[in-house]
């Protein structure tokens, strides 16, 4: 008999149901505190009046209170739950399919990419729209220049996809130090260099329209195909051994998750460190099988940037830009998860 | 009736302009049931053919029939609902229950955004039944041994429910218990009617098999027949350039051993 132990437990394996139910109930009172606290507190009661007054008309309400809910946090805290959760799935799904628990999302250079697009936008115009549509085109072609590169070389291993995505990072962060080298210091680069730090500081309704469905569309894809991640992450051979068209179900996968690092950077600038370490706080949670992962990641990674993002808008009078704030809580945390055993990755 | 496996006239090189032909002209058929061992040396292109015929590795020319339909025209789902491929053993990533990586060999059978239902998961079960690792399906596939893994594979295949088995190298890396449990499954396996393609560095295991015997050399199957007939001093001699002696075992009913030897003429009987 081997010394290891018969069986793995992952707590929230066993507990799948209660585990669900405690991580929503975790982000609903997250989203209520949130809406609730800032420098205008707001009542829980006046909170559901003013979600309401679309529907019910509430005379009481003072139109004030209305548009700091409506208008100001609502967007934003939807903005942050969708973000959380969809960095968190796109960095699960990257982590199969490139079989590396050090993947995170933007490894095939899509936040070097937007936030380069993000730059240069910012360089030329004020306009926000314009802005965001650099980032996130310019996101969507530097994972499309990657794949190219990788296409060049005949073996298209997932190893040569991976280095071709750290070139064009390299590369478009160097097109960033230059757009930030000729902008005018006094008022373009603090700007360029804020947007770069990540905030959900100026998310509006507006916002939403655009990048909300885009977020929304990728955790439903990636979520769909949740145990297909679990067949790829055997390895390409066996995949299509087992009559997984590999090179399409990749695609899939890639444009997905791609399609989520862009539209996250397009409204709140480089927040990173989620993608990377949610999905191994999930695993520690339910162990590898993507398919309870998934959604286990979305509710971690959406309860925590949304408490995050509440301290960053809370704790001093300034805003604290957000980026700062994962990074310096999640370098820690993920040198402390590399260094417990069971993470769900072979030892 | 169809064979399962056709081979026609199949010869393969990596695409790369310029690069040496692996094999070329090799011809076989597999029928229901029956068993094929390749031998021959390192890099004659064993596990190049198999891979060819599962799929992962496209030929230059030349058909595989499985089915009697072509190979080239049928989706990777359909293709391995018909042939099973157990690869040569490798540590995988993440610690999935052996449960839960046997019943990936349900993917041909479902749809892109569905995963396993109760059902799979029985067939799942039986195939682990069938070759013995019931009591590992709870245990990460990441902390058990060589041999166990190599069975967790094959129950893969089997959860595919294909009629064509093809494995590579099973038995190498295995302690001598784990080898006759690889080869005892695979017999059991044929009598249940799986076709099964196996390569194998070890003659003995071609004897004990009793099917037909494919001899991988020359940039082809050289040569094909009983074990009997393929495993002789001779062409092992020109195979592998290494001194053989092959004997029936005393007291059996003429199982034959092939047995090494580091110079000529020194019958160990003797």
């Amino acid at each position: 008999m081997s010394k290891t132990p018969l069986k793995k437990e992952f707590w929230g394996k066993r507990n799948y149901s209660l585990l669900k139910t405690v991580l929503s109930l975790l982000l609903l009172s997250a989203t209520l505190i949130s809406l609730m606290v800032g420098r205008f507190e707001v009542p829980p009661f006046d909170i559901i009046s003013a979600i309401l007054s679309g529907f019910i008309p509430s005379p009481d309400l003072s139109p004030t209170v209305r548009s700091v809910i409506v208008d100001v946090r609502l967007p934003r805290v939807i903005a942050v739950i969708l973000v959380g959760a969809a960095l968190s799935v796109a960095g699960a799904a990257f982590q199969g399919l490139f079989r590396n628990p050090l993947v995170s999302p933007d490894i095939l250079g899509v936040s070097a990419g937007a936030g380069f697009g993000a730059a240069l936008a910012l360089l030329l115009t004020e306009n926000i729209f314009i802005t965001q549509s650099f980032a996130f085109l310019f996101g969507l072609i530097s994972v499309g220049l990657a794949y190219m590169i990788s296409r060049v070389y005949r073996v298209s291993s997932t190893l040569t996809l991976v280095l071709a995505g750290i070139v064009v990072a390299a590369l478009f962060q160097a097109l960033t130090s230059l757009v930030k080298y000729v902008a005018d210091p006094l008022n373009k680069l603090p700007a360029i260099v804020f947007w770069l730090m990540g905030s959900f500081n100026h998310i509006s309704n507006s916002d939403l329209m655009v990048a909300g469905p885009l977020l929304v569309g990728g955790i439903v894809i990636l979520y769909l195909v949740r145990w297909r991640i679990n067949v790829l992450s055997m390895g390409e051979e066996d995949a299509r051994a087992l009559g997984v068209d590999v090179r399409q179900q990749k695609a899939i996968i890639i444009m997905s998750a791609t399609i989520i690092s862009a539209a996250a950077v397009s409204i709140c600038g480089i927040v990173g460190w989620i993608g990377l370490v949610i999905p191994h706080v999930g695993r520690i949670l339910v162990g590898p099988d993507h398919k309870l992962l998934i959604p286990i990641a979305a509710l971690v990674g959406a309860s925590y940037l949304l408490i995050v993002d509440t301290v960053a808008r809370t704790v001093t009078v300034t805003e604290i830009p957000i980026g700062i704030i994962t990074a310096l809580v999640g370098a820690p945390v993920f040198a402390y998860l590399l260094r417990k055993t069971q993470t769900g990755w072979k030892q | 009736m169809t064979k399962p496996l056709t081979v026609s006239d199949l010869s393969f090189r990596y695409q790369a302009k310029g690069e040496a032909t692996i094999f070329s002209g090799v011809t076989f058929s597999l029928g229901k049931g029956e068993i094929f061992c390749l031998i021959g040396p390192n890099g004659t292109g064993k596990s190049t053919l198999i891979k060819c015929i599962a799929g992962l590795l496209k030929a230059e020319s030349g058909a595989i029939h499985i089915d009697g339909e072509d190979l080239n025209t049928l989706s990777p789902a359909r293709s391995a609902r018909i042939v099973g491929y157990v690869p040569q053993s490798h540590t995988p990533s993440f610690p999935f229950p052996v449960k839960d990586v046997v019943v990936m060999g349900r993917s041909p059978h479902l749809g892109m955004l569905s995963s396993p239902s109760d059902d799979d998961m029985r067939i799942a079960l039986e195939a682990m039944n069938s070759v013995g690792i019931s009591h590992l399906a709870e245990r990460p596939c990441t902390d058990i041994s060589g041999g166990e893994y190599q069975l967790v594979l094959i129950a893969r295949a089997l959860t595919q429910q294909p009629r064509i088995l093809l494995l590579d190298e099973p038995t190498s890396h295995l302690d001598l218990g784990n080898q006759m449990k690889i080869l005892r499954t695979i017999k059991k396996l044929s009598t249940q009617g799986l076709s099964i393609l196996m390569a194998t560095h070890f003659p003995d295991h071609a004897f004990l098999l009793s099917g037909q015997v494919g001899m991988m050399m020359n940039k082809g199957i050289s040569r094909v027949g009983s074990a009997e007939e393929i495993i002789s001093k001779e062409i092992m001699q020109e195979a592998y350039d290494a001194e053989v002696c092959i004997m029936t075992l005393p007291g059996s009913s003429g199982r034959k051993i092939c047995v090494p030897m580091l110079s000529s003429g020194n019958d160990p009987v003797n």
